[in-house]
């Protein structure tokens, strides 16, 4: 089985195997990245276009990173500093795009919706990351490579995502992909963080974090932006903190080798206790970033496959 | 001057039936209407019509349609709409106050009417603000506008959040006997929404907003129309959490009706895909439980009035993300063979369906259409509501395309329309 699709634009419309193959091809990344001579040339030749419609540092730099481990030419462009605000819509954009014959798009948006529009009308393949509180299918890879590798399996294994789902683009992609992968997965946080439908996407929902952590195997922490702190989503950070801040005590009532994982970045004192999260027995975040590299490194080598089997 | 409309299947919307007869019209009157065996022979003077067993009805009263002039032209004119209207059985264009220069004083109503008259080939009964530039402030000059011809006053799809504003607009508008139309909802729990919440726009990601805002909306204005004694019209009513409101309201005796329109009748929350922005409109679609619910209410008649709610909007307002897209979908040409869906799916009759689309709209607005008796303007359209087609929006005569319905399957297509007897549609 390989990997069908011309773009990676969500992990709604994956099939568990091609999930499989994409992390088997990861894997494999992760040999290469700790290799003192780190460079393939799989993408030798290619054009990758990173464009940012809203501020991103981290994920930014590991699709740059990625592209440049596989020899592609990357450029950044760095889209809210320019033209939109010379009133250029989106598909002007593509249009201006299609000329410059790209090979991979790598996008972020901060509308729901908007990379599909963009993959519609531009004729390289494109990799959603992130639109709007939509999917980000990368960061969902990410989180299932760095489970997989700490556990040794990513199937009956209890997940609970702590936080603002509400919001969370980051939240939907890992249910998706835990979700098909046969896990059991619970949502803790206050009522106004989790949508009410949440529930009939076959998960399990608490606003108890003791309760929704017992007998974990994974405890996922998701970032609580700032200004969702002040009374508008819940009355304050402190109280946050005292009730769904991950720090050791609420751990506790996970399993015993439960492992700790934060998308980034963190608010250390907020959604998590500073000295846990740097906790290397409990903690997998710096894993995460790791693991971002090379999942992105293979879903962009799979798509170059696909393009160049389409040209053949 | 005598015309007689024979061989037809006379879709009767006031008596309930749907029967063979034929129609004489005199001077753009119904005259009489005859029965089912009357032939030419039987009106030599008359110029003769065969009907070909085809249904012939009262045209169409579409409450609320949006036009763009003045101001956006470029999306309608007059000249546009009223093609489109005519192709869609259409024969009264109620059009709405929402335009870019809003139609909330007596001189651009009058405008609006002359551009309709001199353009336009079917009947322009026109809504004027309810305020001054529909920001709910100051009422604009309701007698001055009644007099100017405005059948009713609304602000469209703004909600006027100064209740004290709003009641003594309804308790002036009710002195005039003018009929008011708002829409329902409450606009700090629908502000920025861009679908109805459920399990679909939790998974696409789309900032949503929960049925019940129409509920409150609606309790809302009913309760001040209970306060004021005003003529209220909820424009849109399109979930099943607001019917027990608005029917409570009814059994009261206040003077409450509510519409719906045919995209709420007849698509649901599902249908918009991969953010389809076409199906985009406001309020937003729901879930199939409650179009059923709204199907079942407008067959009992507790939902009045089915309109197209016609909102043209040009491909640069929808070729964007969906968050960002316009609202609104054209209507005009689409009214009828969406709303024959209902009829060949058994859920409704036809004399049902120009009840709610042609009677009601006309009686609630003091207009004489919407009838086939004696007396009544031969506002009429003819149409074989079974002829299949597939409908390509670059043929609909809107100057924007904006239609869900592209590609769609429709039964029913309008065979020729007239009004006042004359014929604008159809050869």
């Amino acid at each position: 089985m390989t990997y069908r699709g011309r773009h990676l634009l969500g992990i709604e419309p994956l099939h568990p195997t091609e999930i499989t193959t994409l992390l088997d091809l990861a894997d494999s990344y992760v040999d290469l990245n700790r290799r003192a001579q780190k460079r393939s040339d799989v993408l030798a030749g290619l054009t990758q276009i990173n464009m940012f419609f809203e501020n991103s540092t981290r994920t930014q730099s590991s699709f740059e990173l990625a592209g440049k481990r596989l020899g592609a030419d990357v450029m950044n462009m760095a889209m809210q500093a320019s033209s939109i605000k010379k009133g250029e819509t989106l598909i002007d954009t593509a249009m201006t795009l299609n000329a410059m014959h790209p090979d991979l798009l790598v996008v972020r948006h901060p509308h729901s919706g908007a990379v599909d529009l963009l993959a519609q009308k531009v004729n390289c393949a494109v990799l959603n990351a992130g639109d709007g509180r939509h999917e980000h299918p990368t960061q969902a890879l990410l989180d299932a490579l760095t489970i997989r590798r700490a556990k040794g399996r990513l199937h009956r294994l209890n997940i609970a995502i702590c936080g603002d789902i509400a919001h969370s683009r980051v939240a939907r992609s890992n249910i998706l992909l835990l979700g098909k992968m046969e896990n059991r997965v619970r949502l803790v946080g206050p009522p106004t963080l989790i949508p009410g439908p949440m529930k009939d996407l076959g998960v399990e929902v608490y606003d108890d974090m003791r309760e929704g952590i017992a007998g974990c195997d994974v405890v996922m922490m998701l970032r609580l932006q700032k200004e969702r702190m002040d009374g508008g989503f819940v009355p304050s950070e402190r109280e946050y903190y005292h009730r769904y801040g991950l720090d050791a005590e609420k751990l506790g009532h996970a399993k015993p080798d439960a492992i700790v994982m934060h998308p980034g970045p963190m608010n250390r004192g907020v959604e998590i206790d500073g000295t846990l999260a740097d906790d290397i027995n409990r903690s997998v975040i710096q894993e995460q970033v790791e693991m971002g590299v090379a999942v992105r490194m293979a879903a962009m080598d799979l798509l170059a496959r696909n393009l160049r089997a389409e040209a053949a | 001057m005598t015309q007689l409309f024979y061989n037809a299947r006379l879709i009767d919307p006031e008596a309930g039936t749907e029967a063979p007869g034929a129609l004489l019209v005199d001077r753009g009157v119904i005259a009489r209407v005859l029965p089912a065996a009357t032939t030419p022979a039987d009106h030599p003077e008359a110029t003769v019509l065969d009907c070909d067993g085809q249904c012939l009805a009262p045209g169409i009263v579409d409450m609320g349609v949006k036009v763009g002039e003045p101001g956006e032209r470029h999306k309608e004119s007059f000249k546009t709409a009223g093609l489109a209207a005519a192709a869609g059985g259409v024969t009264t264009m109620v059009t709405r106050a929402d335009t870019a220069t809003p139609i909330d004083n007596p001189e651009t109503l009058e405008f609006a009417m002359r551009r309709g008259y001199d353009a336009c080939p079917v009947r322009i009964a026109p809504m004027a603000a309810l305020t001054r530039n529909r920001d709910g402030r100051e009422m604009v000059e309701i007698g001055f506008l009644k007099d100017a011809g405005a059948v009713a006053f609304s602000d469209g799809d703004r909600v006027m959040t100064d209740t004290k504003v709003f009641s003594r607009c309804l308790s002036y508008a009710a002195g005039l006997g003018a009929l008011v139309v708002a829409h329902p909802q409450e606009p700090g729990l629908s502000a920025g929404a861009a679908a109805s919440s459920g399990k679909f726009a939790t998974l696409r990601g789309l900032p949503s907003v929960s049925p019940m805002a129409e509920r409150m909306g609606l309790e809302r204005d009913l309760a001040l129309v209970e306060m004021t004694a005003a003529r209220y019209h909820a424009d849109q009513i399109t979930t099943r959490a607001a019917l027990p409101a608005l029917r409570r309201a009814k059994a009261a005796g206040l003077d409450v009706t509510a519409g719906i329109s045919i995209h709420h009748l007849t698509l649901n929350a599902l249908d918009v895909g991969n953010y389809r922005t076409f199906f985009k409109v406001k309020p937003p679609l729901r879930d199939e439980d409650d179009r059923m619910a709204m199907v079942e209410a407008v067959r009992e008649g507790l939902i009045d009035t089915l309109s197209s709610f016609h909102t043209p909007q040009d491909e640069e307002s929808k070729r964007l993300p969906f968050e960002e897209a316009a609202s609104g979908a054209v209507g005009l040409e689409t009214l009828l063979p969406a709303a024959l869906r209902l009829y060949h799916a058994g859920q409704m009759d036809l004399p049902g369906l120009f009840r709610a689309m042609a009677l009601n709209p006309a009686r609630r607005l003091g207009l004489p259409g919407g009838r086939l008796a004696d007396g009544a303007p031969a506002d009429l359209v003819l149409f074989n509501p079974d002829t299949p087609f597939v409908l390509d929006r670059f043929t609909l005569h809107s100057k924007s395309k904006n239609t869900p319905f592209d590609g769609a399957r429709l039964q029913g297509r309008v065979r020729g329309t007239w009004v006042g007897g004359t014929r604008v549609f159809g050869t």
